[in-house]
Formats: C-alpha cells, sequence, structure tokens
C-alpha cells in the first residue's frame, strides 16, 4: 500500500472496529448487534404473545404433533443446533488464525441452512397439498407467520455467510481482526435464530 | 485434524488473533481457544440430548396438553441458556450487553402478560 493511499486509509477508519470501546468495553459492530437482536426479541415476542392469545382464546386448539410432521421438524432442529456449533468452531478457527478451517466451518453453516430451507419447503408444500393455509384457521394462520418469519431470517444468515465466504473474505488479507469480529457478530445472529427455533418447535409442533 | 495454529496465514500473528471478539480475552491462549471449541462440542451433545427428551416426552409419550407445555418450555428454556451462555458468550459477557438485555426482558414479559391482562379484563368483550 502506498504512503498516500495509507494516509487515506487511517483518515477513514471507523473508531472501535477490532478493540472495545474504552466507555462501553466492546466493540461497536457488538453492541450495535444485541441492540438489533434486542428488537428481533419484540418482533418475535409479539408473535408469540398473539399465538398465547390466540390459542388460550379459542375454544378449541389442535395438537402440533397431529397436524404438523414432528419428525421433520426434529430432524430440522438437529440441523441448526449443528449449524450454531460450525458457526462458533468457525469463529474459534479465525480467533487461532486458520482462516482455511474457519472457511471450512462456514461453508457447512451454510449446508446446514440450506438442508433446513428444503426441508421447510418440503413441509409447506405437504400442508398446501392437504389445503392448509394461512386462511385456513388460526392454528395455520400463526403456524406459516411464525416459521416464515424465521424462515425469512434463515435466508438472510446465508446471504451474510455468502458475502463473508466470497467478497467478503477479502478484509482477512489486510485486517484479519475486523474480519474475525465480523465473524462473531453475524455468529451471534445466527445463534439468536437457533434460539428462536428452540422455542419455535415444542410451541408449535409438540404442544 | 491438522494444528491450526501451525496453518496460520503467512505474515500473520496467531497470538496477536487470540481472543479477538471477547474484550476479555485479548490474551487467550491457543490452548484455551481449543479448550472453548471443547466446551462448544460438549453444549453440542447436551442440546440434542435435550433435544431427544422433549420430542420423546411430549411427542412419544404423548403427554397431556398442560404436562406437555410444561416439560417442553423448561426443556426450551434450558437450551435457550446453553445457546445463550455458551454459545453467545452471555455468561462472560459485559455490563452494557447485560443492560440492554435486562431492558429488552422487562419489555419481553410486559409483552407475553398482555394476553393474560385481555383475559384478566372484566370489561373486555
Amino acid at each position: 500500500m502506498d504512503a498516500h493511499a495509507s494516509v487515506g486509509h487511517a483518515e477513514l477508519e471507523i473508531p472501535y472496529n477490532v478493540h472495545p470501546r474504552p466507555d462501553t468495553g466492546v466493540y461497536n459492530a457488538k453492541l450495535g448487534i444485541w441492540l438489533f437482536l434486542a428488537s428481533e426479541v419484540m418482533l418475535f415476542g409479539a408473535l408469540f404473545s398473539s399465538l398465547i392469545l390466540l390459542r388460550t382464546g379459542a375454544e378449541t386448539w389442535p395438537r402440533g404433533y397431529e397436524m404438523l410432521n414432528v419428525p421433520l421438524a426434529t430432524f430440522n432442529t438437529f440441523i441448526l443446533i449443528v449449524s450454531s456449533v460450525t458457526v462458533v468452531m468457525a469463529w474459534s478457527q479465525l480467533r487461532l488464525g486458520n482462516l482455511k478451517w474457519g472457511r471450512i466451518y462456514i461453508s457447512a453453516t451454510i449446508l446446514c441452512a440450506l438442508i433446513f430451507l428444503v426441508n421447510k419447503a418440503f413441509e409447506y408444500g405437504h400442508e398446501f397439498r392437504e389445503h392448509n393455509f394461512p386462511k385456513t384457521n388460526n392454528f395455520f394462520a400463526i403456524y406459516f407467520t411464525l416459521t416464515g418469519l424465521h424462515g425469512l431470517h434463515i435466508i438472510g444468515g446465508v446471504i451474510v455467510f455468502l458475502y463473508f465466504l466470497g467478497p467478503g473474505a477479502k478484509m482477512w488479507a489486510h485486517d484479519p481482526e475486523r474480519f474475525t469480529n465480523r465473524i462473531e457478530v453475524v455468529g451471534l445472529y445466527w445463534h439468536f435464530v437457533d434460539l428462536v427455533w428452540i422455542f419455535l418447535f415444542p410451541v408449535l409442533y409438540l404442544m | 485434524m491438522t494444528d491450526p495454529a501451525a496453518a496460520v496465514e503467512p505474515g500473520v500473528d496467531v497470538h496477536e488473533h487470540a481472543g479477538v471478539g471477547d474484550p476479555n480475552a485479548h490474551h487467550h491462549s491457543p490452548e484455551q481457544i481449543r479448550a472453548e471449541m471443547r466446551v462448544y462440542l460438549t453444549v453440542f451433545i447436551g442440546l440434542a440430548v435435550l433435544t431427544a427428551i422433549t420430542v420423546g416426552a411430549c411427542y412419544g409419550l404423548k403427554l397431556p396438553v398442560h404436562t406437555a407445555i410444561i416439560v417442553a418450555l423448561i426443556i426450551a428454556s434450558v437450551k435457550g441458556f446453553l445457546v445463550a451462555g455458551f454459545f453467545m458468550h452471555l455468561l462472560s459477557e459485559k455490563k452494557v450487553i447485560y443492560g440492554v438485555l435486562i431492558l429488552t426482558v422487562i419489555f419481553f414479559i410486559f409483552l407475553m402478560t398482555l394476553p393474560v391482562s385481555h383475559h384478566a379484563n372484566p370489561f373486555g368483550s
């Protein structure tokens, strides 16, 4: 990098991308993702609240396992748990300075996410063939809303992981610590998506 | 598996990288990071076992609905604690993050009690 470019880079550098801010104790992106996740808690919380309202207000409510495919959802739960481990292993490998294994674990995470989405597509397809749509009844309305929103979050995560696997990985060459932090941040998001499913699964499928 | 530390990219200092992301862990050695990775795998096994217990109890045994709700939510809470505590590092996080989450929990509890207040309202329709 020539001297002019180096000066330009220093002038444009965003502070506290790598090292913690003295007053918060965390780097800025980490505080940012937690604030975002707080808003996500309220988003899903509103829908869970709606589910409680619909269920407690209904004269009858079907048992989830009578309406939905529990074995497939159990397999998807396992897949999401695996993906949470692969994300945190990717971050750990990057902390060790090992980009190659970091990328392998990120790829494994993407694969898990795609398997989850394919299974979900099969599940939706089955429900549609059975003429179960969001308009059918309140159970399917809240089922499709919650799992659909969760699925959109999975798709969002896949897009971000693909970015870091492809063009975003260039950052490793000149700022590996910042790249590692970015994987931690997207990992926190991914764990939250897993966390939502941990509660969605029993609430919708098993109760 | 090959030693990850031995496969470092040229020009990258492993020890400088150790602990990035965790403000308390800038001096974590590769050995400590590998120890954390073993913890992650243990947590994974715990999550898988708890999932199997939930499905076995609620789907296999076909528990009554009230029992199923209690069992499933207790196990889900334990699983949530494992994910948040270990994978999201909330067991050793900074005060500002705890502050954000405490505020979130307060509003979340308010959201969850809204349906209850609806049913308890004697003037409601």
